[in-house]
């Protein structure tokens, strides 16, 4: 009986590592393909750098850095500058954050800070998920049939009426221009801004805020002096974040911004900005050097929000990353 | 007025302005969907609308057939691109990435999620339209699918990150290779996390407009081919909006109602799918 055993111990010992050498392998394969999927990130990343710089040479090559100073956009002489484009994203979108701000931060307090009406709270949560699943291209029509018209007839004279004084608000409104693609804008971040501020405030220990309380602080004291300090990095690079959306957000605000190269002091003027003026021309595009400008702004851009997100995601990562020693 | 009472009135009118705030947020979402339903309602319940290809300018009728057939036909073509190598990309970050790679794969992720969408659209045309010299449904694919790579691969990671170790080491005790252990136990227990990333992913891809407007291009007729101009349900709703016929227009509010609820769908159903998994 020992004899049979020992004859059978033998060759399956051979079978065994036949079979370790076999899952090796198998192991090595699927750590290769992995590797292989990471490294076509890699590459897609690469391929979009070229992709955007190569086409954009020829206008490079001929407006070289005046291109971010220069004022004229005519394809006709096909002379042409970026500065309109740069101006009325930087207006647009700084509009956008002066209205998101506030109302974000409150909605977020109220999430994430606030004992009252704990009921409304749920429903709150969905509407803000709602809004940012919706289509740029659906608020982009709501604002171009029913948002521009309420500009022009109501906000806007409203607003020449009582700070008409400021040279941002006079002009000829007709609906369309910066202040509504601004508003546009506001609806349109909202949701990151909420959100991610809310995360951050949440993530205030709780400690804190009772302590703060405890210390016979009310509730506004308590946000002001303990929650809001605390959370200042996280909220700076939520606010960040929701910059880098509003720069780069395309069809809605090319619905309502007017589509014209000015630059104006008014917010009641229209506009462009630099991924509506891609939008808007790319495939009218005639000749190297017109269609090496649009890639040209398509470069610009991409350099920006690329810059806003890096700075946005080391100021939430700082953040978190300094949590535990501060809890 | 004493100093306890003033102190009270800020609080209260802080905690008054906490709650217009909190109206002011969501009174833009509720007449934002109002709008959508009352004014694209009609069309939607219009005949033919589902069933016909769009008409002439001009000539009343006509539906939205094929932009229908094209959103879903770019979508699921860019689907197929993305969720494999999307996942892929994931299991090799939660697995292998804690490396250096694997912080290079994370950052260009995050990069690429940042990114304008109008940004994928110039990629699609470079490398798809440019070299293969005509619009094409495959290049909105492509475009899309590389914006729907960042949210699937983050997705994945994370629902995989989550599965824990304990599991892990029963298989690979039970004398399981790691490949096999990576694909028969720990890609099943986070299967959830990774088709929630997935579904949500879809339902971007499928209402974003500005990577199509120069790949796909738009095409009135009813076109199954990928390699040649496809329509798609945004871009009907955007060139819709801005020509100057009532019908086209209604067509363009019952297009976008159409979109918001295969958007909406498409979340329930990967959130439903969450809850499911987690029992």
């Amino acid at each position: 009986m020992s004899q049979g055993t020992a004859k059978r111990v033998a060759p399956t010992s051979l079978l065994v590592a036949s079979r370790q050498r076999r899952l090796i392998s198998g192991d090595r394969l699927f750590r290769a393909i992995a590797y292989v999927a990471a490294a076509l990130i890699i590459v897609v990343a690469v391929i979009f750098v070229i992709a955007l710089f190569i086409p954009a040479l020829p206008a490079i090559m001929k407006f070289g850095l005046g291109f971010f100073v220069s004022r004229t956009w005519d394809p006709v002489r096909a002379q042409f500058g970026a500065l309109p484009a740069i101006y009325g994203t930087l207006v647009t979108s700084a509009i956008a954050l002066v209205i998101a701000f506030p109302i974000g931060m409150g909605a977020a307090l109220f999430l994430a800070a606030d004992a009252r009406m704990s009921l409304l709270r749920g429903p709150l949560s969905f509407a803000i998920e709602l809004l940012a699943g919706i289509p740029s291209v659906v608020i982009g029509l709501w604002a171009f049939f029913i948002l521009t018209p309420l500009m022009r007839d109501n906000v806007d004279p409203f607003l020449e009426h009582t700070l008409g004084f400021l040279p941002f608000f006079q002009g000829t409104a007709s609906g369309y221009g910066f202040l509504t693609a601004g508003v546009v804008l506001a609806i349109m971040v909202l949701p990151i801004m909420i959100a991610l501020s809310r995360d951050v405030i949440g993530a205030v220990p709780r400690a804190l805020r009772e302590a703060s309380l405890a210390l016979g602080a009310t509730n506004a004291e308590t946000i002001w002096s303990v929650v809001l300090p605390y959370a200042r990095v996280g909220i700076t690079g939520a606010v960040l974040l929701s910059l880098g959306r509003a720069l780069g957000e395309t069809i809605a605000v090319t619905m309502v911004i007017g589509n014209r190269p000015e630059i104006s002091s008014s917010l009641f003027s229209t506009g462009y900005t630099l991924p509506s003026v891609i939008a808007n021309e790319f495939t009218e595009a005639v000749g190297n050097v017109y269609l090496g400008s649009l890639f040209y702004l398509g470069l610009i851009l991409v350099l920006i929000t690329v810059v806003v997100n890096v700075l946005a995601r080391l100021l939430t990562w700082r953040f978190t990353g300094s949590e535990p020693t501060a809890a | 007025m004493s100093r306890p009472m003033v102190r009270i009135l800020i609080d209260r009118f802080f905690g008054a302005l906490i709650v217009l705030s909190v109206m002011m947020a969501a009174i833009p979402v509720l007449v934002l969907l109002l709008f959508v339903v009352i004014k694209g309602l009609p069309g939607l319940l219009t005949p033919g609308f589902f069933t016909d290809p769009p008409f002439p300018q001009g000539v009343p009728g006509g539906g939205v057939f094929n932009a229908i057939i094209g959103t879903l036909e770019i979508v699921v073509i860019g689907s197929l691109l993305a969720v494999p190598i999307g996942s892929l990309i994931g299991i090799f970050l939660s697995e292998y990435g804690r490396n250096q790679i694997g912080d290079a794969v994370r950052f260009i992720s995050d990069v690429l999620t940042g990114l304008p969408s109008i940004a994928f659209g110039i990629f699609g045309y470079t490398v798809v339209v440019l070299t293969t010299h005509h619009f094409s449904a495959i290049s909105a694919s492509i475009a899309l699918a590389v914006l729907m790579l960042p949210v699937i691969l983050r997705a994945t990671e994370s629902a995989l990150v989550l599965v824990p170790q304990s599991l892990r080491e029963a298989g690979l005790a039970l004398g399981a290779p790691r490949w096999r252990v990576t694909l028969e136990i720990v890609v099943p227990a986070a299967l959830g996390g990774i088709v929630t990333g997935a579904l949500l992913a879809m339902a971007r891809a499928a209402g974003e407009t500005a990577p199509l407007l120069f790949t796909a291009f738009g095409n009135d007729i009813v076109q199954t081919n990928p390699f040649q101009p496809m329509g798609a349900l945004s871009l009907t709703v955007f060139r819709n909006a801005l020509v100057p016929y009532n019908n086209l227009q209604d067509q363009a509010w019952a297009a976008a109602l159409l979109l918001v609820m295969l958007v909406a769908a498409t979340n329930i159903l990967a959130r439903l799918y969450v809850r499911r998994s987690q029992h």
